[in-house]
């Protein structure tokens, strides 16, 4: 062994700014373009291997890395928390290949990387919003064969899918697919909106955020741009319906946010929390101040 | 009380702490340094390379001992870097006539040209535990017979082929540039390049399975080894400003030329076909393994019915790969609360519904029965 691995000037410092060198960059801005030409359509690019392993946001880190400039601020939330290990692992990456503003508060965002939600806070125009995706292929429980799928895409060839949503009525009495409910995209291509809630469905329909859905794996990117149609498939005598609680967020007392559910003893006893965690603070807060300002009114 | 999430930040920085601690262990053994690990650790460094896509011994040796031995996290280690390098362009095919070969068998012939050369090989060590190896003290050089670097060592493949029992290495792809799996996505069908990259740099014990598969009636192709040959080879590069080929390196590898049966068709007369498998350094296992299931994936091409999981592209292709099994096997760690959540309120409704239909028929066969 001629050189130690120092004297081959191998070092952290050599990598470029968010990791990716330019020409890979690049080529993931093509797919993305293509992608946000023909929304829901999943176009093939030539993914690299990252530095976190597959299945921990690959896809959506690749996307992030291309997408985001100097002036950005990224928010990373994981199961809706910013504070979850790997949103954390995923801010911290960024925060030091990129050296960008990292937030939590989905105001302030220009670019939110998620896994498995949809903010709470309603978005708006200019912001991105990057989903990491485990299986980009709605289909691909229904039919394993890539070539397969493929042909059924092109040709809107839905009805396995269609299919399969009935059945689960007829075994279950309504459809039972809790997450990662599959989508038809500007009445086009069936896409899977990656595992989110269905509570989160309606969301994506006229978001006027961009939607970027990134899938390192199986190396796919596809999205939705703004204000484009996005509808939950389902019967017209079943129509798409989300989950309800009837308990309220124990820290906000919302009732209209995803709640996460906690064991909090032996016994089994149950918290429900909100699981967006910036909103759920946002309005703690706003609460504690309208509640301090009726005390100075009082007074 | 809502603790369970929080504190993401510091967790990290600790276990990433803890890692390293017990990476180095007892402080009064002494560290193992990278070149203990490439020479005496040797195929461990072979297989992170080849699996790796990176023929770089040092920077292997880096990635077993910073992954504490686990070579998957190795070659994951090892590709991660690997990506992040520029490329200068393609080398020159390696031709492996001119191995200088320290290893090379035959089992179809008893004697070949440049005959047959044993080399350092477990397969005829007794599996007795050396306790020998547990005690220090040096162990003396083995004698080698002095080693002749001009003699081609023609393959056993090439042989055959001239006598016409041995179909002709299939074409490589007409003329266009071969596609890079490393920098393209894969797609299906397959060509054959893509398919012995994609082998190539696949899971050494998921080939292995495959492979042994196949010799287990699941996709039978008789095989027999032509030969393997294991030594060094060196690399050319054409540099554009030069235009001639220039030799920039030294390899070792190991290559399989499998021989395996064929029934011929309507325009070919009964002959052999070929099965091929290539690895960075010592790998025969992996080589014949490769090999092996390259010829079960050529079934398609050779007419043959598609049976068996190791004929099947995209079934292989799709799970070959170490670093992406691991990944989206292990990601399932991760935190998934929002869809058990999902999934809990949609039980909790159907169990509700299916305890509404009990009740409501048991009070009904009630009714009837003090009806009667």
């Amino acid at each position: 062994m001629p050189d130690t691995i120092a004297d081959q000037g191998r070092d952290e410092g050599a990598y470029n700014y968010a990791y990716l060198d330019e020409q890979t960059k690049r080529m993931i801005r093509r797919a993305i373009l293509k992608a946000v030409a023909v929304p829901g359509y999943q176009v093939p690019f030539g993914g690299r291997e990252m530095p976190l392993p597959y299945g921990w946001g690959t896809g959506g880190i690749q996307i992030t890395a291309s997408i985001i400039g100097r002036d950005d601020t990224l928010k990373v939330i994981d199961q809706g928390a910013d504070d979850t290990t790997n949103a954390v692992s995923i801010r911290r990456f960024f925060a030091k290949v990129a050296g960008v503003a990292t937030t939590t508060r989905t105001e302030e965002a220009t670019v939110i990387q998620t896994r498995h939600r949809v903010p709470e806070t309603p978005l708006r125009e200019g912001q991105i919003l990057v989903f990491q995706v485990p299986i980009p292929e709605p289909l691909r429980m229904l039919e394993p064969r890539e070539t397969e799928t493929r042909t059924l895409h092109a040709l809107s060839e839905y009805g396995v899918m269609q299919v399969s949503l009935y059945e689960s009525i007829a075994r279950h009495g309504r459809i039972s697919k809790a997450y990662n409910y599959p989508v038809l995209v500007n009445g086009r291509y069936i896409m899977s909106p990656s595992p989110i809630p269905k509570f989160d469905n309606p969301k994506l329909d006229r978001n006027p955020a961009l939607q970027l859905y990134g899938a390192g794996r199986e190396k796919r990117i596809y999205a939705v741009p703004p204000h484009t149609p996005v509808k939950s498939l389902d019967f017209d005598d079943h129509p798409f319906e989300i989950e309800r609680w009837t308990q309220c967020c124990d820290l906000c007392g919302s009732t209209e946010s995803f709640l996460d559910e906690m064991i909090v003893d032996d016994e089994g006893t149950r918290r429900f929390i909100c699981s967006d965690t910036d909103y759920c603070q946002e309005r703690q807060e706003a609460q504690r101040l309208e509640a301090q300002s009726q005390k100075g009114e009082r007074q | 009380m809502y603790v369970a999430v929080k504190g993401g930040e510091t967790a990290i920085a600790h276990s990433l702490d803890l890692l390293a601690d017990r990476r180095r262990g007892d402080r009064d053994i002494p560290e193992v340094t990278l070149e203990q690990i490439d020479a005496q650790l040797s195929l461990a460094v072979d297989r992170v390379m080849t699996e790796g896509s990176c023929y770089d011994r040092a920077l292997a040796a880096l990635a077993v001992k910073q992954a504490r031995g686990d070579l998957f996290e190795a070659v994951f280690l090892l590709r991660a870097y690997r990506t992040t390098l520029p490329r200068f362009g393609h080398s020159r095919p390696i031709d492996t006539s001119r191995m200088v070969a320290e290893r090379r068998i035959s089992s179809t012939f008893k004697d070949i040209p440049g005959g047959q050369v044993l080399g350092p090989t477990f397969d005829y060590t007794h599996r007795l535990l050396d306790f020998s190896l547990m005690a220090d003290g040096e162990r003396p050089i083995a004698p080698t017979a002095p080693v002749d670097a001009a003699q081609e060592l023609p393959r056993v493949g090439d042989i055959l082929e001239r006598e016409g029992m041995l179909e002709p290495p299939p074409p490589a792809d007409s003329g266009a540039p071969t596609q890079d799996i490393t920098r393209d996505p894969l797609a299906f069908p397959a060509s054959r390049a893509v398919r012995l990259q994609n082998l190539a740099r696949g899971d050494e014990g998921f080939l292995l399975a495959l492979g042994y598969s196949t010799q287990r009636g699941y996709g039978n192709n008789h095989p027999f080894v032509g030969e393997v040959r294991y030594g060094s080879v060196p690399v050319a590069f054409v540099p554009e400003e030069l235009g001639f080929a220039i030799e920039i390196a030294e390899i070792d590898v190991t290559e399989c030329d499998m021989v395996n049966q064929f029934a011929g068709s309507h325009e070919v007369p009964p002959q052999f076909t070929r099965g091929y498998g290539l690895a960075f350094g010592h790998s025969e296992r992996k080589a014949m393994s490769m090999a092996l299931v390259d010829r079960a994936l050529r079934a398609e091409e050779l007419s043959e019915v598609v049976t068996s999981p190791a004929q099947d592209e995209e079934f292989v292709l799709a799970h070959s790969d170490s670093v992406e099994a691991s990944g989206f096997v292990q990601h399932l760690k991760l935190p998934h609360y929002v869809d058990f959540q999902s999934e809990l309120v949609v039980v909790r409704t159907l169990r509700e519904e299916v305890e509404a239909r009990r009740a409501k028929d048991a009070s009904l066969s009630a009714l009837g029965q003090a009806a009667e």
